[in-house]
This record gives C-alpha cells, structure tokens and sequence, in this order.
C-alpha cells in the first residue's frame, strides 16, 4: 500500500474510535469523574501534607493536578485495549487484520486516538483544577501538562493493546489499568520525592513516569527548567519505544 | 486488589504525615491506613454484592427463587452473610499485611479478631445497601456505576486521614459522616487498643448503614415484587 492509503487508514480508525465518544457518549463519563474525583478527595484528605518541612508548595491541588492528567490520560489510553479486546471478542478485530494496511498504520491509528481522546479528561479536570485555585502555570507550562500526558496515553494505548492481543478478552482489562494505576501512582505523586518513605521512595527514584509527572508538573509548581523538561520528553520517549514495539510485536503475531 | 494498591500508594506516598503536629501518636502511617483500607475493601465487596444481585435479578434466577418455597428474607440474607464472609477474609488479608509490613496491632490477638468482626458486619451492612440498589435499578451496570460514589464517600471521611486534618468541608462533613465511626471503631483497636468506646462507635455506625440498607432494600424489592 502506499504511504497516502496507509494514512488513510490511520484516520480511518482514529475517527472510529473518537466516533465512540458520540455513539456511547456515557462511555467517557468514568474516564473523566474518576480522576477528577481523586483529585478533589485526595486534596481534601492529604492536602495538609503541604505543612511537612520541605514540601514544595502550598497548594495541595496545585502539586496534585499533573498526576490526574496523567492519570485520567493513562486510564482514556488504557481503554484502547479494552475496546480492542472487545473487538477482538466480537470477530470484528480478524477482518481487520487480514485487511492490506501495515501493522504499524492499524497501531498508529488506535495510539493516535488515544491521545485524541486523552484531551477529554484533561480539559475537564484543568477546568476543575483551575475553578479550585490552582496556579495558572503559564502557556509554556499549560501545554507541557498536555503535551506530555497526552503523549502517556499512547504509551497506556500500546501496554493496553499488547495485554488485548495477548490475552484477547475484556476480562484483561484490570490488568491494564492497574498497570496504569501502578505506574502513575507509584511516583512522587502525593509528595516531593524527598519525603517518600520506604520502598515507594525506591521504586519512584527509578519510575520513568516520575520524570515525566516532573516534567508535567514545572509549571503548577517551581519554575520551568530545561533539564527537568528533558528529562520528561526522553522517558517518555523511551516508554513509547518500548511500548509501541510490543504492541506492534502482538500485532504481527495477531493471527499465528 | 485496588484496595491493597492504594494502601501501598497512600502508606509510601504520605507516610510522613505522622509528623504532622497534630497527627495522633502512631507507630506508623501503616497501622493508621489499614482501617481506611478494610473500610474501603467492604465497602466495595457491598457494591459487588449488588452487582451479583443485580446479575441473578437480570437472568432471572431470583425470580426461579421468589416462585420457590423459601422465605424473601432468606434471599438477601443468604448474599450478605457470604457478603459479610468477604469482609472477614478482607480484615484478615489487611491485618496479616499490615503485620509483614511492620504495623503494630496495640490490640493483640483479641483487637485483630475484633477488626475482623466488625469488618464482616461492615461489609454485610454495605451489601444490604448494595442489594437495595440491584433490586431498585435491577441492571448490574447500573450498580457498577456507583464506584465512583463509594470514593467520594471514603473521601468525605476520616478512613484515610485524622478528621482535624482534613481540609474544609470534608472536615464538617465527615464529622456526620457515619463510614468516620465505622473506620474508627475499626482503626482504634490497631492504634489504640481494645475499648469500649471503639467497639460502640463502629458497631453504631454500622447499625446505621446496615439499618438503612435493610430497609431500603426490603423496600425496593416490595417494589420489584410487586411490578414484576
């Protein structure tokens, strides 16, 4: 096929998936109040920690907010699989996969509306964050806040994919969002790195997604700084290679 | 499983709350978010027990069963006594966690079986919320979509955090918030000991959620009874 079909096929399938948004409307609802709940309920019950000595910020919320991002991004991109799986299960996904276009136009074309879709829950929760106090982070912050979790839910759409094609049932669908809800959560998510304890602090040293949520979160709390930002893009970058190829791998290992 | 993450999420993540100055005296945060867990773990075991309800109602197993010489009562009783088992094996589960994980249970071996009764008695008061709900709407989606609504209820509690600290108006509002005496009466024997003041506030709260429960659904499934 050539380079224009395969494009073709990338919006194809990007526009069925952001169709569902308008078919099964109330099918987006859980994505957007989960993460916006956990950000007001959280804030209410931890956001005294902001009072513990070398805690970097006054606003809880504020300090807060970028973890929702990525997690109400995390758990849109997730959902790619559950829908795959349910493709899967239904007969629909063996048409496509026995169809011309190349693997990696079908993966792009799920991944990319993933990310599309991703913008739902952001919006929603910045319009909360924002009606709630929190600090505006500048145009430069506010676009690294959605750049970087919108680029996470292609990451979350490939891990979902790849648990979708391996283990080809809805059932699967725990699994990828308490893979989601481990990476994101298990990060300096509730406090400043520094004041972590125990093993959490261990595993958040070494989370790339902790460098990603840094990245995200410069402009809500400190300033901007070029290392910081680099440090977010190439995790996530290095998350993506890695899950892009597995799902890619599943893909062509689809039909054996 | 989710209960169990957000223990290991909440214990690591906000562990040096207990420096707070107006933090109680704890051993650890750990010994202080197991209750907030066993709360949140029988509360969801309530919703899945509607769910289950609800699944039987749709294939139309209650209606073989409501045709069948057994009492109405023993129908919902039968769910939330293996709902109330749930709730024992989800205290036990916490507390032998909590115990590897280095908390300290100030009630010793009577304060742990104390926690586990009353985190059966929490989780079949829940059920019975549970299974009004699943006769009212009679679709296990329908009760599936309350998950969120059991978060902003433990939010709006002091299950995960003391009730000074939480920020206003959660504060006011888990003052009158019965789940805050259940997760106390519950947390007190872990962080405290064995009292009685900790055995009533848990056992009134759960009187209070299981009352409701009860009544909401011998009432809800008069109705679907009733209408078919």
């Amino acid at each position: 096929m050539t380079a224009a079909a395969e494009l073709r096929t990338v919006w194809a399938l990007m526009r069925r998936a952001l169709n569902e948004i308008v078919r099964v409307p109330g099918a987006a609802i859980p994505g957007v109040l989960a993460p916006a709940i956990f950000l007001l309920g959280l804030t209410s019950v931890f956001g005294n920690l902001t009072l513990l000595p070398g805690f970097t910020t006054t606003s809880f919320m504020s300090f807060l907010l970028p973890v929702s991002l990525m997690q109400g991004a995390g758990f849109t991109g997730a959902a790619t699989g559950v829908n795959l799986a349910r493709d899967i299960e239904l007969g629909w996904f063996d048409r496509l996969a026995v169809a011309p276009p190349a693997r990696s136009a079908l993966l792009a074309g799920l991944v990319l509306s993933a990310s599309m879709r991703a913008l739902i829950p952001m919006t929603f929760l910045l319009i909360v964050g924002f009606s709630f106090g929190v600090h505006f982070p500048g145009i430069d912050g506010l676009l690294l806040a959605i750049l970087l979790p919108a680029g996470f839910a292609a990451v979350a759409a490939s891990w979902g994919i790849t648990l979708a094609l391996r283990f080809r049932t809805q059932s699967a669908a725990p699994l990828m969002q308490a893979g989601i809800f481990m990476a994101v959560l298990f990060t300096a998510s509730y406090a400043p790195l520094a004041l972590l304890t125990g093993w959490l602090h261990t595993v958040a040293t070494y989370n790339p997604v902790r460098f990603i949520i840094d990245a995200a979160r410069q402009g809500f709390v400190g300033h901007f700084e070029w290392s910081t930002t680099v440090q977010g893009v190439l995790a996530l970058a290095g998350l993506m290679v890695v899950m892009v190829a597995l799902a890619l791998r599943g893909l062509r290992h689809a039909n054996d | 499983m989710f209960p169990s993450l957000f223990l290991a999420v909440n214990t690591g993540g906000a562990g040096r709350a207990i420096d707070l100055p107006s933090f109680p005296h704890v051993h650890g945060f750990l010994d202080f978010q197991l209750a907030g867990s066993m709360t949140q773990s029988t509360m969801l075991a309530g919703v899945s027990a509607g769910i289950a309800l609800a699944l039987d109602i749709e294939i139309g197993f209650i209606d073989r069963l409501v045709v069948s010489p057994i009492s109405r009562a023993a129908i919902v009783i039968g769910r939330l006594s293996a709902t109330a088992v749930l709730g024992a094996i989800s205290g036990v589960w916490f507390l032998t966690i909590g115990l590897i994980f280095g908390a300290h249970i100030k009630g010793g071996v009577a304060g742990f079986l104390l926690v586990v009764l009353l985190s059966a008695l929490c989780a079949g008061a829940f059920g019975a919320l549970g299974a009004a709900l699943a006769f009212r709407a009679g679709s296990p989606t329908v009760v599936q979509g309350i998950f969120p609504i059991v978060f902003v209820i433990l939010f709006l509690s002091s299950a995960f955090f003391p009730r000074n600290l939480l920020l206003e108006p959660s504060r006011t509002i888990a003052d009158w918030n019965p789940l805050s005496l259940i997760a106390d009466g519950v947390r007190d024997p872990v962080i405290y000991g064995l009292s009685w003041s900790a055995v009533g506030k848990g056992l009134a709260g759960i009187a209070i959620v299981g009352a409701l429960g009860a009544l909401l659904s011998a009432a809800a499934m008069r109705r679907r009874l009733s209408v078919g």
